[in-house]
């Protein structure tokens, strides 16, 4: 096969092994919390779980496959065309998995509408050709791309949690909360997005924080 | 004066009611990076509104043309090449709207390094990076659907990105001004950075929502003839 041969040889795969890369992609290094990638989705398709959690799996679909794909042809990129090749191959897994949505889940296609096609400038799938697909070979960057997308997992499925059951009383449209507690609207509409993410931010660092004060304390 | 409703109409959608950053979302990674000074923010914003313009009417051009099914040019290359009927080029259209986006970049990129060599360097990496916001791919995906739906044409199209970006420019000023002051607040230490920007933006988001109903309100004051609709368009909006 024409990809094998450019294969380079195995020295070229030093750097993280696969479980780091895998582990750091969910909490340490957590695309959106850690990071701040791919907010656009992260705020916009988080009203209620069954959309976020659609927008996940095609958003994981499209990573791990340009992921690979990166990896396999990273012999033969070139420095300053590097970024449109990424482009090219996410846009046009993206318009596999857009066909795939429409095609099998119509309506949740019309309900994340343009959200799907914007999968292509998600910042989280060119960080990560970038950071490892460009870099290391295609067992790594599987286990990279699977790693980081359980964390964008992680992020979405929190932020719509916590907006579906205070926005809705529901959770994946089971009902959870009780008739008499009231619902807070605003939590499914826009305002409702940034102050939920914003609050998730602040829990996250406040987290870490404690995390790095209790080491420190260990090893003092 | 019916175009000029239409247009109106969208006009004011684009900028105020559904504005891009506080209603769909896109275009955040600007509006929480550069929004630290109010000059950098106008700049970015004027940026962010060429280019989306440029790419619109590109866009709208490529729709019109080439991508949609039954477009005159890829139907007369499909003829030429001996098929039948008309061509269907729209499964190609996201590649294609990325090529004209990272091209329209490039342009903007050369000609404010060449006349605003201040400016250019106070972007620094958030010029290229204009390729990703989303942004400007919504606007252009927002235009093909219209384009392909047989709503809009060529004044339409282009007045949707032009306020869009209005909008945007809008919003992130007023972020940089906000943002500006706080600056001198006292924040608790693990709300520091992104996340008090977060909150910041819900306040503002609070505020543009209170845009919605003026949409409605707007087409009945421009089109007398909506306001008592005929019996029949009543009926449907009943059944909806």
């Amino acid at each position: 096969m024409a990809v094998a041969e450019v294969e380079l040889p195995a020295a070229v795969d030093e750097g993280p092994t696969a479980a780091e890369r895998f582990l750091a992609g969910i909490l340490p290094e957590n695309p959106v919390f850690r990071q701040l990638l791919g907010m656009c989705p992260t705020l916009a398709v988080t009203a209620a779980m069954k959309p976020a959690l659609t927008m996940v799996a095609a958003t994981a679909f499209v990573l791990i496959s340009a992921n690979v794909l990166v990896s396999l042809i990273r012999g033969l990129l070139k420095p300053h065309l590097r970024i449109l090749v990424f482009t090219l191959t996410i846009a046009t897994f993206v318009t596999i998995a857009d066909r795939l949505l429409a095609a099998f889940l119509y309506p949740m296609s019309v309900a994340l509408g343009p959200y799907v096609p914007l999968i292509i400038v998600n910042c989280i799938i060119i960080a990560r050709c970038e950071v490892c697909g460009s870099k290391q070979g295609p067992g790594r960057a599987f286990a990279d791309a699977v790693g980081n997308s359980l964390g964008f997992l992680l992020a979405l499925g929190s932020v719509a949690t916590v907006r579906e059951i205070l926005g809705m009383g529901t959770w994946f449209g089971l009902p959870v909360l009780p008739e008499m507690i009231p619902r807070w609207v605003v939590m499914v509409m826009p305002p409702g997005a940034f102050l939920a993410l914003g609050l998730l931010l602040g829990l996250a660092n406040w987290l870490e924080a404690r995390r790095a004060r209790r080491a420190l304390r260990v090893e003092g | 004066m019916e175009l000029f409703a239409d247009l109106l109409l969208i006009a004011v959608g684009a900028a105020l009611i559904n504005n891009f950053v506080l209603s769909y979302f896109v275009g955040i990674c600007p509006f929480l990076g550069v929004s630290r000074k109010i000059d950098t923010a106008l700049g970015m914003g004027l940026a962010v509104t060429f280019v989306i313009t440029v790419a619109g009417f590109l866009s709208w051009t490529l729709t019109e043309f080439v991508l949609r099914p039954g477009a005159p040019l890829a139907s007369a290359v499909w003829r030429m090449l001996g098929g039948e009927g008309g061509a269907d080029l729209s499964v190609l259209s996201y590649i294609a709207y990325i090529f004209v986006i990272a091209a329209s970049v490039q342009f903007v990129e050369m000609y404010v390094k060449k006349f605003f060599p201040p400016l250019y360097k106070s972007f620094g990496v958030f010029l290229p990076l204009i390729t990703t916001n989303c942004a400007i791919l919504f606007a252009c995906l927002l235009i093909m659907k219209e384009v392909v739906g047989g709503n809009w044409g060529l004044a339409e199209s282009l007045t949707l990105p032009i306020f869009g970006g209005l909008g945007f420019t809008l919003a992130i000023v007023l972020m940089a001004g906000i943002r500006v002051e706080l600056d001198l607040a006292d924040v608790p230490k693990p709300l520091r950075g992104a996340p008090i920007a977060m909150l910041t933006a819900a306040i503002l988001a609070l505020a543009f929502l209170g845009f919605t109903g003026m949409g409605a309100s707007l087409k009945q004051a421009l089109t007398p003839a909506a306001a008592e609709p005929p019996a029949a368009v009543a009926a449907v909006e009943v059944q909806r």
